[in-house]
């Protein structure tokens, strides 16, 4: 049995209720976060489902690759933009190889 | 005419769900008999106080036939070229009399592809006679390349001003083709390209050409303008077609989507999906209040969508040849769960989203 149940993500907004403050406050924001702006809402969606694949949320990987469908986003798009997501993951990783080459060089005469 | 992928009819296959009632069980199951989620009829009596009835007539959508050169896997006609039930000239007469009597603004001809009822044309220039505002036909494009006889249809369509509807899933081969069979897109390319010759698309001219987009899976249709620039563009970049408005439709969980649905195990969330966009505003603009949807056999309906899943107007007289103009004057509409479908989100009708 998985931690994750997809059928959570249809609760989300139930998180109101045991703190609807917070709670209302949160969604306000992330529901104006995602409405056309400098960004466009396709540009946006895009941009979620590559942070979904870099923080490996099940959930938002679920949700905004139904979003992208919804727009019209065509699959190599939405690869496109894991690979974006992946690339800077792997890159964010990579980069450390910096610190180890600068400990090599200071350790090892 | 191209070689459109192999896919069968309900009713050829022999599937259960080629019966009405098996579809209307499955709506009537699941999560709505355990109460988990609202009846649409307990949804809408909440939101608008009393059920859904009639208002006027504004749209008389007649089906000329469930024949058709296509078979798409999402069809809720399930038509196709084995299915012979066409529209005889005396019910058109009879759609005439009503068109008539009623003095009603659009005719709105769909199918199968009406284009295949051996008197179309007559019905069309008999109907434009008669002096109707508006004459639609949901054309499904690639009869118009299917054969020769048909290659004339874009004149006979500017001729008598028909306002097309036609379908267009995607503005790529592979969605459209996927969704529609092999080789429609192309051909629909085509047929968009013919009509365009003749002068339809053009903003300077009175002759509109608009696209119908339904997702090519399970899944709502998104934002509708946002949609149509998005098809503009492509479109226009790619083949340079032109079109004026497209009208983005759900899929309704009926016919063969709905065996879509249940066979790729994602009937309960799509049911979830409509259920949880439900837009009260939607709910009060739904086609039905003001369409009356005939079959070909003349039998009335409060959209094509109950029409298919046989489930006939609320009112003694089913028939064309009964209609009096007082059948809208507030008829209770019959509905079940798919009623979900022209809901969601923007709502869904034959002319698009309705909020």
């Amino acid at each position: 049995m998985s931690y994750y149940d997809p059928k959570d993500l249809r609760k989300f907004g139930r998180i109101t209720e045991w703190s609807e403050t917070l709670g209302e406050k949160f969604f306000d924001y992330y529901n104006s976060v995602f409405k056309e702006g400098a960004l466009t809402p396709r540009e946006k969606s895009l941009i979620a489902l590559a942070v979904a694949h870099t923080e490996m949320c099940p959930y938002c990987i679920d949700a905004y690759t139904k979003d992208g469908l919804e727009r019209g986003i065509t699959k190599e798009e939405m690869m496109e933009a894991v690979h974006v997501g992946a690339a800077i993951k792997s890159g964010a990783s990579l980069v450390h190889g910096v610190m180890m080459m600068n400990k090599v060089n200071k350790l090892d005469s | 005419m191209s070689q459109f992928k192999s896919l069968q009819s309900l009713r050829k296959r022999h599937s259960p769900l080629a019966q009405t009632e098996r579809q209307l069980k499955i709506l009537e199951d699941g999560i709505f008999a355990c109460g988990e989620a609202p009846l649409f009829s307990d949804k809408i009596k909440q939101t608008l106080g009393r059920p859904l009835k009639t208002t006027q007539l504004d749209i008389l959508q007649v089906n000329l036939g469930y024949m058709c050169n296509q078979v798409c896997a999402h069809c809720h006609v399930d038509a196709g070229p084995d299915r012979k039930e066409i529209m005889t000239k005396e019910t058109m007469e009879l759609c005439l009399e009503a068109v008539k009597s009623s003095g009603v603004k659009t005719l709105d001809l769909t199918g199968g592809a009406p284009e295949m009822n051996p008197n179309f044309r007559w019905f069309v220039t008999q109907a434009k006679a008669c002096g109707v505002g508006e004459i639609i036909v949901r054309s499904n494009l690639t009869i118009i390349v299917a054969n020769k006889k048909y290659h004339d249809l874009p004149e006979f369509f500017a001729q008598n001003k028909v306002h097309v509807v036609s379908s267009m899933p995607h503005w790529t081969k592979e969605k459209t083709d996927r969704q529609r069979g092999s080789g429609v897109f192309e051909d629909s390319i085509k047929a968009l390209k013919m009509l365009n010759e003749v002068g339809y698309g053009n903003p300077e001219r009175d002759l509109v050409l608009d696209l119908v987009y339904n997702p090519s899976g399970a899944f709502l249709p998104g934002d509708q303008d946002a949609l149509c620039q998005d098809f503009k563009r492509r479109l226009d970049e790619s083949f340079g077609i032109k079109f004026n408005g497209l009208f983005a439709l759900t899929n309704l969980p009926i016919s063969r989507f709905l065996d879509y649905l249940i066979a790729s195990d994602n009937y309960e969330d799509y049911m979830w999906t409509l259920v949880e966009s439900f837009n009260p505003a939607a709910a009060r603009a739904v086609m039905c209040l003001n369409t009356l949807s005939v079959s070909w056999e003349g039998y009335l309906y409060d959209c094509d969508f109950n029409q298919m899943l046989a489930m006939p107007i609320n009112d003694s007289r089913k028939h064309i040849s009964e209609y009096e103009n007082d059948l809208m004057d507030g008829r209770l509409i019959k509905i079940s769960q798919h009623c979900y479908g022209c809901t969601a989100g923007a709502g869904s009708s034959c002319q698009g989203a309705v909020t």
